[in-house]
């Protein structure tokens, strides 16, 4: 069973109906007593960072994860879920995130040619030969993006696992022990979307 | 680099979709589940519903099929027609859809903008604007010909805003997305305003989908390249089979545009 964390800020239905096209069995999880008969879990995150961080406080869910991920659980954070794993954002410079990594994710800037929020389809450089999210998926693959604030590929250092341009590189995928993490919507892009979650699915069954 | 994106635009009434689809032999073309499957193995990048329901009792027929599309279709889905308030952002939201266009509830009450980008985030909150190009000056000074007046109701209602000062009001109230159309274009098949896009994408910082106009292959490059789109979005010449999506976008890779293939 995987563990699709609701945190009060609504629109998991993607995540939850990508699992149940693929056959995978998941279920919301609403409070952290819920979490006992997961075997991996998902945290996709919606909205502002300051609003997520702080409905996980509310939901008494930031110790739960932390837990989670120290004991080496399987992780994968999607998007915001992504960005919560740093310590701080410019989004909400008052709010501290999770703080598993370190480092501060920062606002794109806009350009001539770069429209902020970023919104559409941009390629994924697989930078770790063996992450489990990338496995049968070709180099430079296109995934479906939505976001104002980035992951610093120096910060994000060995722990990059994806690497996306977009005004310059930065860290769209983290691979790390049994953490995994994406910028961008695998449950909104098409095929390699699917694959990539039947990749995560697969491999927390394999720890 | 981000690809410039390819968006078929579907009608829909009654839970159905109208006019039907006819570039390939669907068993129902006006099942909308089987038109977004069916665009989505052409490589659609995105899909939009326009909830065209005109009697109030068939208004929720749009979030069942938003509901059922969500289930079977796995890319990103805009929602809009008949959008007035938060609670109906909301409701398209829990169905599924990824975000929600406003255009004339928007316009009689800005503030909707401010509240629903707030509460959902900017990124699924999509202003669209129904524009239409003034015969004569709208100011003394100002270029013939190159202003655009907003209008409400599908394009029935003229306002007293100017659609480039209304696309950066907009935006400054949260909007993340601005879907572009031009009332003067829409329906004849001779591309889209340039002069329109051009003057929108130039004014804000967010992306801007061209739409209105679309007949011929290089409607799209134009919109792309001159009228500095950030995507395009076309009904009918998908619908009737007239381009396929991958000839779309294998027109406009040939011509140096980064399109997802």
């Amino acid at each position: 069973m995987i563990g699709i964390l609701d945190y009060g800020m609504g629109n998991l239905g993607s995540v939850q109906n990508a699992c149940r096209f693929l056959e995978v069995a998941a279920r919301i999880v609403t409070r952290p007593a819920e979490l006992a008969g997961c075997r991996a879990l998902i945290l996709p995150g919606v909205g502002a960072f300051g609003d997520c961080m702080q409905h996980l406080t509310v939901h008494d869910f930031v110790a739960p994860v932390r837990n989670w991920i120290a004991a080496g659980r399987p992780f994968l954070g999607i998007c915001l879920g992504l960005q919560l794993l740093f310590e701080a954002s410019e989004e909400s410079p008052e709010m501290p995130g999770l703080g598993i990594l370190p480092g501060r994710n920062r606002r794109l800037t806009p350009g001539p040619e770069l429209k902020v929020p970023q919104i559409g389809w941009n390629r994924v450089r697989p930078v770790q030969p063996d992450c489990p999210l990338f496995r049968g998926i070709p180099a430079d693959t296109y995934f479906y993006f939505v976001h104002s604030y980035y992951a610093d590929l120096a910060e994000a250092g060995t722990a990059a696992a994806g690497v996306t341009e977009y005004g310059q590189p930065y860290a769209s995928a983290i691979w790390k022990d049994n953490l995994l993490a994406v910028q961008f919507h695998p449950e909104k892009s098409q095929r390699w979307g699917l694959q990539m979650l039947r990749n995560f699915s697969a491999w927390s069954s394999e720890q | 680099m981000l690809a410039k994106r390819i968006i078929p635009c579907l009608d829909i009434t009654g839970g159905r979709v109208v006019k039907g689809v006819k570039f390939v032999q669907l068993r129902d073309a006006g099942d909308p589940v089987a038109v977004a499957r069916a665009y989505e193995q052409q490589g659609a990048d995105e899909l939009t519903f326009l909830d065209i329901t005109a009697s109030h009792e068939d208004r929720d027929t749009i979030v069942e099929v938003v509901r059922a599309v969500a289930r079977q279709v796995f890319m990103p889905l805009t929602v809009g027609g008949g959008i007035r308030s938060a609670a109906d952002v909301r409701k398209m939201l829990v169905a599924g859809a990824d975000k929600v266009s406003i255009n004339t509830a928007a316009l009689l009450n800005p503030d909707i903008l401010t509240e629903t980008s707030g509460q959902f985030g900017s990124q699924c909150i999509v202003l669209a604007i129904d524009a239409r190009r003034n015969p004569s000056p709208a100011a003394p000074g100002a270029t013939p010909g190159l202003s655009w007046t907003v209008f409400t109701h599908g394009g029935r209602h003229p306002t007293a805003r100017d659609a480039v000062a209304w696309a950066r009001e907009g935006v400054a109230r949260g909007a993340g997305e601005i879907l572009l159309t031009s009332m003067d274009k829409d329906g004849t098949q001779s591309g889209y305003d340039l002069e329109l896009t051009r003057a929108i994408a130039a004014a804000v910082p967010v992306p801007v989908i061209a739409s209105g106009g679309v007949g011929a292959l290089e409607h799209f490059y134009d919109g792309l390249v001159a009228g500095q789109a950030d995507a395009v979005l076309a009904a009918s010449v998908f619908h009737f089979g007239t381009f396929t999506i991958p000839q779309v976008k294998s027109y406009l890779q040939g011509r140096g545009v980064e399109v997802r293939i």
